[in-house]
């Protein structure tokens, strides 16, 4: 290990610390901004692990978010609270494995069209169970959990994807990763299982969605499939990661911080134009920095005007 | 000699058209083989099949003793099977030592950290690209390129190297050094079958030549036996009356 990454490494072990102590000096909304935050943080980071190096622009992450807000719905008042994340870990590694398999032989845009119907269906599915077989649309959600307790959860969530991202990318998977993401003939030359090597990363990617889900639910406390289902969480993962850059494990967070302030500014001042604002936000990013913030800084470090 | 490969009454179609009909053939190890041919006559298609890029639609190929008909790209590569592309495909993101390194990695080595990054960039000497191993492949010239796809096919540690048209736009000079470097990996114990066009390197590099017109194969022999051979000129050239 070099000395700059220990360098990082120290100072993301500072960061942390730092982090995990916003509790404790910020009021409730302050809190709940953070929570925001560090929820998007993991959705988005979690999204570009797998959609950053092989191009596979993915609109499922609420499919698996809501999964996860879904299990612990239905367990947290009669399971202890490690049994329910691990159940929705179980859940979300199925469901991937299955969606994986099936589909990651397609290609670019049937992809991204599947991944969204897939969200779409998930959350049809959900619908019609709640209305036939519970006969209630929603569900309460009575957990004994603070906010503070959320938010240092998802904090360990963000260390752990960050950990992952990081092994990933000097391991052999994130070789092959990268090798698939350029020409995937060649990469299947080389002698790399790319199927094998494009669900692994899926299920990975999606397990910390769900659990992103599953944490997130008992802020709610009332949940429904509108609700946890919610395309525009899907986009807003999206368009996040784009604005930060996929390219870099830290890409991403550049896109969040941002975006998250901005998001909660105009649906304070604009809350009925909210929308319109996302859009135009979101052509902005693509025009007009398709590589992302990250990929602005390495240009800007690498050509000193 | 026992057959290293086994090619058995392979056939492909696609749609109307009968891209690889009912070949077979066989190269033993240690051979330098030329598989010859005009344009459009089934070559690259030969090769793709028995890579595991396509699929053929029957027959049977036997390398090493494995049926590898249908068998996924992957799984041939690490039974030590290689090939280069007929227009360069580099992994564009990735360094040049890099791009030799997924073979290392993934095939038959089975190499990583210290040592395979040793390995990539010895092979990377070896091709001539000593002096570029940081740079991307898009930085390279044509030539360059072809020498590291070459790298990036001998890092499978491969027992069969499939060439295709690796000589083609080579300077005279260039191709000199080619033939030399091919003969090499010949010595080396690397057995080669070549899709080829330059005559000249194939006089002087086949011990042995497959020639394929419109899917079949017509001809086999030595190079000047099939070089003179009148079904091949005429596949080549067409009739006389033709021209």
């Amino acid at each position: 290990m070099s000395g700059r990454e220990m360098l990082g490494i120290a100072l993301a072990a500072v960061a942390v610390a730092v982090l995990a102590c916003v509790p404790l000096m910020l009021g409730d909304y302050g809190l709940s901004l953070a929570i925001n935050i560090v929820s998007y943080t993991v959705l988005a980071t979690a999204w570009s692990l797998f959609s950053g190096p092989t191009r596979y622009v993915s609109l499922a992450t609420v499919a698996f978010f809501g999964i996860g807000a879904y299990t612990t719905a239905v367990f947290v008042e009669s399971l202890a609270w490690p049994l329910v994340l691990l159940i929705a870990t179980a859940v979300s590694i199925v469901v991937a494995a299955i969606v994986g398999l099936s589909t990651l032989r397609l290609s670019g845009v049937y992809f991204v069209i599947f991944s969204f119907g897939l969200a779409e269906l998930v959350r049809q599915l959900v619908t019609w169970f709640e209305v036939n077989k519970t006969r209630t649309l929603g569900r309460y959600v009575f957990a004994d959990i603070t906010a503070a307790q959320i938010y240092w959860q998802l904090l360990a969530l963000a260390v752990l994807v960050f950990a992952i991202g990081f092994w990933i990318g000097r391991s052999r998977l994130g070789l092959a990763l990268r090798a698939i993401g350029d020409d995937e003939t060649v990469a299947r030359h080389s002698g790399i299982d790319a199927t094998r090597a494009k669900v692994a990363l899926f299920v990975l990617s999606t397990v910390f969605m769900t659990l992103t889900g599953a944490i997130m639910a008992p802020r709610w406390t009332y949940i429904d499939p509108a609700i946890a289902f919610n395309p525009v969480i899907s986009f807003t993962v999206l368009i996040m990661a784009l604005l930060g850059g996929v390219h870099r494990l830290y890409g991403p967070v550049l896109g969040v911080v941002p975006l998250a302030l901005l998001f909660e500014y105009l649906l304070a001042r604009f809350p009925n134009h909210f929308s319109i604002m996302v859009g135009l936000v979101f052509i902005v990013i693509v025009y007009l920095i398709p590589r992302g913030i990250a990929g602005l800084v390495e240009g800007a470090v690498r050509k000193p005007a | 000699m026992s057959a290293l490969l086994e090619v058995t009454n392979l056939s492909r179609r696609f749609g109307g058209l009968l891209a690889v009909d009912a070949l077979g053939f066989s190269v033993a190890a240690g051979e330098i083989v030329g598989l010859l041919g005009p344009n459009g006559s089934g070559k690259t298609t030969v090769l793709n099949l028995l890579s595991g890029v396509l699929r053929p639609d029957s027959g049977t190929v036997a390398f090493r003793g494995h049926a590898i008909a249908g068998k996924p790209a992957h799984r041939i590569a690490r039974l030590g099977m290689a090939r280069t592309f007929q227009l360069v495909r580099p992994l564009a993101s990735l360094s040049c030592r890099d791009n030799v390194l997924t073979g290392l990695a993934f095939g038959r080595r089975n190499a990583w950290g210290t040592a395979a990054r040793t390995d990539a960039d010895a092979l990377l000497d070896r091709v001539g690209l000593g002096r570029a191993r940081e740079a991307l492949p898009g930085e390279l010239t044509y030539i360059d390129q072809k020498r590291l796809e070459l790298a990036r096919a001998l890092a499978l540690d491969p027992e069969l190297l499939l060439l295709d048209e690796w000589l083609a736009g080579l300077n005279p000079t260039e191709l000199e050094e080619g033939i030399g470097l091919i003969r090499g990996l010949s010595g080396q114990g690397i057995t080669i079958l070549l899709v080829e066009h330059v005559m000249d390197a194939i006089r002087s590099l086949c011990h042995r030549c497959l020639v394929m017109n419109t899917g079949r194969l017509i001809a086999s022999g030595l190079p000047t036996e099939v070089l003179a051979d009148a079904e091949v000129i005429r596949a080549y050239l067409g009739d006389e009356t033709d021209a």
